[in-house]
């Protein structure tokens, strides 16, 4: 989206380009590996948030049955997920908040922006939310003259950098503190407060800057706009989990709140709350409860907003429920931990998956909702060495693994609809070698020839294409002179 | 037990065991005599077909489904030295065969998967034993692979085993639980990410001292030691069966 370039912007502009237009995973990723800083920023942050995982999910005792029950409740929404829709929609309306449907990002964006324009306001603060990235509200915002402003700690660091979320619940965890300190320096003094003169890197220092620049913010705004970790279908209240107390200034302060939330985020009851609010803290920040839940239940007179709205968003999530494989993703609570986890990830960076949902998941819900037409979509399910790692850490025990290779098999398969690739016929060649038995001691009679021709050593070096994919950073042992066919052969006619 | 009076055992070589690597299966058929099985080794086995699979070609890796179904189906217990090809065999087999929508590969699949072991799994669940009668005076670190820990499940049978071996002295691996970046055709489609893992991978097997390294998979062992390999690191790359094969009685 661009905006008309005779106004000058409202907000800072993110870099230029669409996540549509990044280069497919492997090409993408070769920056961020050459990248020191952003490794080590990126392996020690990791690790930090792993292991503060493992430990508070290893305190509860039920975590497994806590696990199963997650995956039970989220797949039964998934069932029902009509039904339960309907439910909240009655429940919401019920208790006096306006719900509004969208098909897509555009619809939820239009619907937003004509609510923000009819409060006639110039601005909007938001609290940290993943649909609304999805949707790309903010620079529809921007484009429809209202500035968007992000009230989380590392969205303000993301927003002023410049710059695109890397991870999704702590999304400039590509920054160091330095790097902070040079971006609110210099870019806080052009959007309001500036940081103070002198301000170190010091992270209570950072915080304290943030928190005075925000503050002038949340008391002028008239509208939030905020996402959603769950909808209780049966009473309609909201919850939001959060850590900073932004969430909570933005909930309460400004006349008109409203949530945009995509229609998996169902839970049919409170008791099954319950499950995720003890799931969720422990397996994203690592703590054994998040700093701040807020719940509310339509309009309270004379407390808090008084004008609520809920935008439930499919943009794909319709589509995904159709794949009996792949809707296992719409389980997902958004927690991060199978990215926190994920070898790839870590030496990856968030930016590397061109989407708003990185890392394992991101890598098997991105292609889901946006299709796989793009390169980097077509990338995404093979950008993972499939170690399984993020499948024991996820709190819903989604299938990532699984659900890769699916999209992997999509992906063959949409790849040669018309006609065969080179791969395709590569594979056809081995599928017949391993047809048979037979086939494939036909095949070795060439390993063997390679093993005596080069019987003189034990390691091929850097090797011509195609083998220089392997052969560029890795040997190749020669292949030995007698395969264990052929041993055991010679073993069974000597015994004779 | 005298060789032969035990348990008939069918070795799953695995295709690149028998192809590249048969000192591999020759160490399991060692081993597994000397315990008293009886080793059979149906000809018409090839390969577990993960390499099709989790590149995506699900139609192509049915008729491997078949054959792993023809070969061994009338075994009782089916042994292979690869936590990832028998990981494969046993979370996907039936799975491709209900894709492809033949119900009776499906059913057949299912019956010959239980009966599918890692050889690790079977020496210590099925025959009791951890002592094999190994010698092994030789610093060693052992790199626990993905498949053999998060889909064949193996748990810590290798470690049970490494650690009754006779003068093996075990040193630990750091972040041992980290993928080495191999990932069949990833190393390949990914290299750079690939090998970008593999090196950390390496550098902490240098890091130990040890003078091999291990595994129960040589496919992320290939890998490993591709990359250690070109560094001229000196460290030796051994299949956990080989360690267990080696007696006092063989050259240390
Ligand atoms: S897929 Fe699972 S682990 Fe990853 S963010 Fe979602 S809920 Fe968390």
């Amino acid at each position: 989206m661009t905006v008309t370039e005779s106004r000058p912007r409202l907000t800072p502009a993110p870099p230029s380009g669409t996540y549509l237009g990044m280069p497919a995973f492997p090409k993408a990723v070769k920056a961020a590996l050459d990248n020191q800083q952003l490794r080590k920023n990126l392996h020690h942050a990791t690790s930090v948030i792993r292991a503060k995982r493992a430990t508070r999910a290893s305190e509860v005792r039920n975590w497994e049955e806590l696990r199963v029950a997650g995956e039970e409740i989220k797949n039964r929404v998934g069932r029902h997920l009509d039904q339960y829709l309907v439910q909240a929609e009655k429940a919401m309306t019920d208790a006096g908040i306006t719900v509004h449907w969208a098909r897509d990002a555009e619809e939820a964006n239009r619907i937003v922006i004509d609510l923000v324009k009819s409060k006639n306001t110039p601005e909007v603060v938001k609290i940290k939310s993943m649909v609304t990235q999805e949707i790309d509200l903010n620079e529809a915002l921007e484009e429809a003259g209202v500035a968007a402003w992000e009230t989380d700690l590392a969205e303000l660091i993301v927003q002023l950098g410049h710059d695109r979320p890397s991870h999704i619940l702590v999304p400039a965890i590509h920054r160091n503190r330095s790097e902070v300190r040079e971006i609110f320096l210099e870019e806080m003094k052009q959007w309001g407060t500036p940081a103070p003169e002198g301000i170190s890197d010091n992270p209570p220092e950072l915080a304290g800057a943030a928190r005075t620049h925000l503050r002038e913010k949340f008391l002028r705004s008239k509208v939030a706009v905020s996402g959603g970790n769950f909808i209780v279908a049966e009473t309609g209240s909201l919850v939001i989990v959060e850590s900073e107390g932004n969430g909570r200034m933005c909930l309460t302060l400004p006349e008109t709140l409203i949530s945009v939330v995509g229609i998996e985020k169902i839970v049919p009851t409170f008791e099954d709350l319950e499950v995720f609010l003890r799931l969720l803290p422990r397996s994203s920040t690592g703590e054994r409860m998040n700093p701040y839940t807020s719940i509310w239940t339509g309009v309270t007179p004379g407390d808090g907003p008084q004008d609520l709205h809920v935008v439930l968003v499919d943009n794909g999530r319709s589509n995904v429920l159709k794949d009996p494989v792949g809707r296992e993703a719409l389980r997902c609570i958004r927690c991060s931990a199978c990215m926190n986890v994920c070898p790839v990830y870590e030496r990856a960076g968030g930016h590397s998956y061109g989407s708003v949902y990185p890392g394992p998941i991101g890598a098997i819900l991105t292609p889901q909702l946006r299709g796989m037409a793009s390169a980097v979509d077509k990338s995404l399910p093979f950008a993972s060495s499939l170690c399984g790692a993020c499948n024991e850490v996820c709190p819903v025990k989604i299938p990532i693994a699984d659900i890769l290779v699916h999209m992997r098999n999509k992906a063959v398969e949409k790849k040669r609809e018309h006609h065969p690739t080179v791969e395709s016929l590569i594979f056809k060649v081995v599928a017949w070698i391993f047809a048979k038995g037979r086939n494939l001691a036909f095949i070795q009679r060439f390993s063997k020839l390679a093993g005596k021709l080069f019987k003189k050593r034990s390691h091929f070096g850097p090797l011509p294409w195609p083998a220089s994919g392997w052969s560029n950073a890795r040997d190749l042992p020669v292949p030995p002179k007698q395969t264990f066919r052929d041993w055991w052969q010679e073993r069974e006619e000597a015994s004779k | 037990m005298a060789p032969g009076t035990g348990k008939t055992v069918a070795l799953f070589a695995t295709c690149i065991n028998d192809t590249m690597f048969p000192g591999t299966p020759i160490a399991v058929v060692k081993v597994l005599e000397r315990l008293g099985c009886k080793v059979v080794f149906p000809k018409d086995q090839t390969c577990c077909g993960q390499m099709l699979t989790n590149t995506g070609y699900f139609k192509e890796t049915v008729p491997i489904v078949k054959n792993y179904v023809k070969a061994f189906g009338d075994y009782d217990y089916i042994v292979g030295p690869s936590g990832s090809c028998i990981g494969a065999v046993r979370h996907q087999h039936p799975m491709l065969a209900e894709r492809a929508g033949d119900q009776g590969l499906k059913a057949a699949s299912e019956e010959v998967v239980k009966k599918t072991y890692d050889f690790t799994e079977f020496l210590v669940d099925v025959l009791g034993v951890t002592d094999v009668g190994a010698y092994f005076p030789h610093r060693v670190t052992y790199h626990p692979t993905c498949h053999s820990v998060r889909v064949a499940h193996v748990g810590d049978r290798p470690y049970q085993l490494l650690k009754a071996v006779r003068g093996i002295d075990i040193a630990e691996l750091p972040d041992a639980d980290q993928c080495c970046g191999f990932g069949g055709t990833f190393s390949v489609k990914n290299p750079d990410m690939s090998v970008a893992m593999g090196s950390d991978k390496a550098r902490n097997v240098k890091s130990t001292g040890a003078e091999y390294i291990v595994t129960g998979d040589n496919a992320c062992l290939m890998h490993i030691t591709g990359i250690m390999h070109r560094m001229k690191a000196g460290v030796k790359p051994i299949h956990l069966a080989e360690i267990l094969a080696h007696t006092e009685g063989d050259a240390a």
